[in-house]
């Protein structure tokens, strides 16, 4: 609607700035409960999976050289991320609509709602950013990195993100109550973590299904991660990353547009 | 835009607005003068809160004009909301910061620099009373305090206009008073105030001027005062005679007064000397139970004007 479009105050990078902010307010009052997840789990995983599990596994499927270590860290830092986004674009946003009503104290404040949406959404890929540094440093200890273009896995992780936070946040902020969300988890969540070529490759899987697993963002950012923490290319070389990047960024345009969409229509009727 | 008589803050004429094909608000006009206190007043689902959140810039009307401050909700929405208080009908307060940070957070969105913000969150602590709690989680703060919180955190960017959605519904009597004490002082400060309530005590308490509604429209304006004059009378006996027999004295007292309400406990009897009447009731050989001479309130009236019947 036209009026609701207009009322709903535009954008300023300055007043999104105001929202982030409280984000990072609330973070210095709780970070401590967040710190095993994004730092404990990590090394568990690498520890049981990696070591572990990579002890029985002699050569990874489809590279020969890798260790089962190397293989599945890339799609660990990759899988993080997009658990990060879905809990942080849950959660913390149908409160801030019904629970606590954050937004709704921000909507009565010069802050437009394209403000509040964008500052909320950078705070979530600041919990991204952190995860998945957290996770590399810990990829790092353990011996699971190749290539100094390792570092290329933090910003891959902030488009994945992306990826999943927008399209997540729009279903989110229409929700009536939270049953959804675990619906979310055990539906697309766990399933993309087990087969988008997290612990071992697409080409595996039976070729009827393997183009559904092409279709989630999960395989297009475990590919391009493993591309970077490893420092060879994939088959496809170029074009291929072109392809994944296109796609993550597809994700992210979309479901920020639809998400957008949305907070104007449950923020402002 | 056409400059704006500086004393008029607000003015709607033919204001609408429809959720779907529900009309909530039907049409309405009104001004709200600098320095006023105005209340809209209504049975719940009258459209009250519908007025607010489009005079809040939260909710674009549809149809009719609005104008704020001399400015367009729907163009100047953030230019508006930076010179309003907004208390909303339900608590908006962050529960896992303190009462202090609270206001700060809150002003961080005005854009309002942190110093400035501290001075001002210590004299608005001490304004509502809980200067002693600043440091506390707001979580266990009773209901009146989490109000009175809400408030000075309305306050925090020194709003021309305060805008306050049922401010003391769910306190308790106490707590009530201590809010409608410190909307008193505030408008004694001269900060306009714009409230809905369906308290006619706390409309009569601190409303200069209202507007009483019912089903999106406006049914009744003017003073508290003037409200009780045009639509009732000066004086109320409420005589309560042995159950059942109320129907039956009804029409033996009629002629004594301007007009009688039958309760099922008791019979109303609106006269503008309710002692002289109370005496003529007497005289004509009719003995109450129990009977009670009181003033005329905005309860009468609004009774009188939305009806009895129970609306849900």
């Amino acid at each position: 609607m036209a009026a609701t479009r207009a009322a709903s105050g535009g954008f300023s990078a300055s007043r999104m700035w105001r929202c982030y902010r409280y984000w990072v307010t609330g973070y210095r009052r709780t970070w401590r409960g967040s710190v095993v997840s994004t730092a404990v789990n990590p090394v568990l995983y690498l520890a049981a999976m990696g070591v572990g599990l990579g002890s029985l596994i002699r050569a990874a499927p489809g590279s020969a050289e890798l260790s089962y270590l190397q293989f599945i860290a890339p799609g660990l830092v990759a899988a993080t991320a997009m658990q990060v986004a879905a809990i942080e674009a849950t959660y913390p946003v149908l409160a801030s609509v019904k629970w606590i009503r954050t937004y709704h104290a921000m909507l009565a404040t010069p802050l437009s709602v394209a403000d509040v949406f964008v500052g909320h959404l950078l705070w979530v890929l600041t919990r991204v950013a952190m995860s998945a540094a957290f996770y590399l440093a810990a990829v790092a200890a353990f011996g699971g990195i190749r290539s100094v273009f390792a570092v290329a896995a933090v910003p891959i992780s902030l488009l994945v993100g992306a990826a999943f936070a927008a399209p997540i946040a729009a279903f989110a902020v229409v929700q009536e109550h939270d049953n959804g969300f675990s619906a979310l988890q055990r539906f697309v969540i766990v399933p993309m973590f087990l087969f988008s070529g997290t612990f071992f490759a697409v080409s595996q899987l039976p070729s009827w299904i393997r183009p559904l697993a092409y279709l989630t963002p999960l395989w297009h950012g475990v590919a391009l991660t493993r591309d970077a923490t490893t420092g060879i290319l994939e088959d496809g070389g170029w074009p291929m990353v072109v392809v994944h990047l296109s796609f993550l960024i597809g994700c992210a345009a979309v479901g920020s547009v639809v998400a957008a969409r949305n907070f104007r229509h449950r923020l402002v009727e | 835009m056409k400059a704006q008589d500086d004393a008029t803050l607000i003015s709607a004429r033919g204001l609408v607005k429809k959720y779907g094909d529900f009309v909530a608000v039907d049409h309405i006009d009104f001004e709200v003068a600098a320095g006023q206190a105005f209340g809209f007043l209504g049975p719940n689902g009258a459209g009250k809160s519908s007025t607010m959140r489009m005079i809040g810039c939260v909710s674009p009307p549809s149809g009719g004009t609005l104008r704020i401050l001399g400015l367009d909700p729907v163009r100047d929405g953030p230019r508006i909301r930076a010179q309003l208080g907004v208390v909303p009908q339900q608590d908006t307060l962050d529960l896992e910061l303190t009462v202090r940070e609270n206001l700060i957070v809150y002003g961080r969105y005005f854009g309002l620099p942190r110093s400035v913000l501290r001075s001002r969150a210590d004299e608005l602590l001490d304004f509502v009373q809980l200067a002693d709690r600043a440091n506390d989680k707001v979580e266990p703060l009773s209901g009146g305090m989490k109000r009175r919180l809400t408030i000075a955190r309305a306050l925090i960017n020194e709003p021309r206009l305060l805008l306050l959605d049922e401010p003391t519904t769910g306190l308790d009597p106490q707590a009530r008073h201590v809010v409608w004490d410190r909307l008193f002082r505030l408008k004694q400060q001269g900060v306009t105030l714009v409230l809905t309530t369906h308290y006619m005590d706390e409309a009569e308490q601190l409303c200069d001027e209202l507007v009483v509604m019912d089903k999106g429209r406006i049914i009744a304006r003017g003073s508290p005062w003037q409200l009780i004059e045009r639509y009732s009378t000066r004086d109320v006996v409420e005589l309560r005679f042995p159950l059942g027999e109320n129907e039956s004295v009804a029409p033996r007292i009629d002629g004594l007064a301007e007009r009688i309400d039958v309760l099922p406990d008791r019979l109303l009897v609106y006269t503008h000397d309710g002692d002289a009447c109370l005496a003529a009731v007497h005289a004509r050989g009719l003995t109450p139970v129990a009977s009670l001479v009181r003033r005329s309130t905005l309860e009468d009236v609004f009774l009188r004007l939305t009806g009895r019947s129970l609306i849900d």
